[in-house]
């Protein structure tokens, strides 16, 4: 999942202290899992915002709403009507989910009311942990499903660097050294020969930005071109 | 407008324990400040930063929530639950400047009718002591 953390209360107050009205707009996927985004969340940041404006002495009018994902146009549909009614929205999606909000609800303005961590698993309740760099390249298979472009702070994909000690990371004691543990799964899984394999060089041209990725199968051109051939 | 200030205190009591407690001290005979609205739950641990965040919102002076000794929960762990929760709430009270003193956690068991009917008289102290939920002023529902 992308995992979100709420912004200090603080500079959200800020961005929108000098608004007459504001719809809090949650977003029910991911970061309703990470308990930052969700429903549940935007009811606690709405209440909060109540409470500081009334306190202030101003009162802005403030509208709660959390549709399913905020990254798939056609849940945006359920919440067109209500948006307008407000000055802003306060979007608790991740920043992917804020900017189509700012599109779909165009000229509407789209506030975020949090930073966008990672794409992660959760380990307990309440720690989130990154998993995934989202490189499009994926290697996973070679280094026993443990992938040192994330885990590894200098994302070395052709073993440890000099700073690796005791299976910990010279970039903080608190982080394992991703290719210690690439070969302890390795060895457990019988296959420490395979870090003797010459890997290909890797592409690092999926990277370039901003990302684009087309499932032919579902672009109906594309495929009444190819039913024509 | 009346302005003589009557704090207003709102207790999240858990069945088993704080509210038979509560029952208890009624048929003790207890005195205890009849400012506190009772909330009856099943468990403690099903009480939300939600719930007690729209009671200030709400106008409640004070408010504290009461469950099992830790320990004894009917339902294992809902007090320890609650216990967090309350602690949540504290933080959000406090970034929207509101004291989060008002806010309390009791553990009762359902035999401790004195404590019970102390913890009323705690909380609704506590509301006389900070004044009228400052939401209420600013509102001008109090002076």
């Amino acid at each position: 999942m992308i995992v979100g953390e709420r912004k200090p209360f603080e500079q959200i107050w800020e961005s929108v202290k000098d608004l007459k009205s504001l719809l809090v707009l949650g977003c029910g996927t991911c970061v309703a899992v990470c308990q930052a985004g969700g429903e549940k969340e935007v009811g606690l940041l709405a209440s909060e915002l109540r409470m500081k404006s009334q306190l202030g002495g101003k009162n802005i009018k403030i509208g709660e709403a959390t549709i399913e994902r905020q990254c798939d146009r056609e849940f945006f549909d359920k919440i067109k009507e209500q948006a307008v009614e407000f000055d802003a929205i306060l979007s608790m999606a991740c920043g992917a989910g804020v900017q189509y909000c700012s599109e779909i609800l165009e000229p509407m303005r789209s506030i975020p009311a949090l930073d966008t961590r990672f794409i992660g698993v959760t380990e307990v309740e309440g720690n989130w942990a990154e998993r995934c760099r989202a490189c499009g390249n994926c290697v996973l298979a070679d280094y026993g499903g443990i992938c040192p472009m994330t885990i590894c702070a200098k994302s070395l994909v052709n073993g440890p660097c000099g700073g690796s000690k005791n299976g910990k990371c010279e970039a903080g004691q608190d982080k394992d050294c991703a290719w210690v543990l690439i070969y302890n799964r390795l060895k457990k899984q019988n296959r420490l020969a395979d870090l003797n394999k010459v890997m290909t060089v890797k592409d690092y041209s999926k990277q370039t930005h901003p990302g684009r990725y087309i499932n032919e199968v579902y672009l109906k051109p594309k495929m009444e071109e190819k039913s024509a051939q | 407008m009346d302005n003589h200030y009557e704090p207003k205190v709102v207790a999240f009591c858990c069945h088993y324990c704080a509210y038979s407690a509560a029952d208890l001290a009624g048929s003790m005979r207890l005195e205890y400040a009849p400012n506190v609205r009772i909330v009856r739950i099943m468990c403690t641990g099903k009480v939300d930063t939600l719930h007690l965040l729209k009671a200030f919102e709400d106008g409640a002076d004070t408010v504290y929530v009461a469950g099992c000794e830790e320990g004894s929960c009917h339902f294992q762990e809902g007090n320890l639950h609650a216990k967090m929760k309350v602690i949540q709430a504290k933080m959000l009270l406090k970034e929207v400047g509101l004291e989060p003193e008002r806010l309390e956690m009791y553990n009762i068991s359902a035999s401790n009718s004195v404590l019970f009917a102390r913890a009323a008289d705690e909380m609704t102290e506590l509301a006389r002591k900070l004044g009228p939920n400052p939401l209420k002023k600013a509102r001008g529902e109090v002076k």
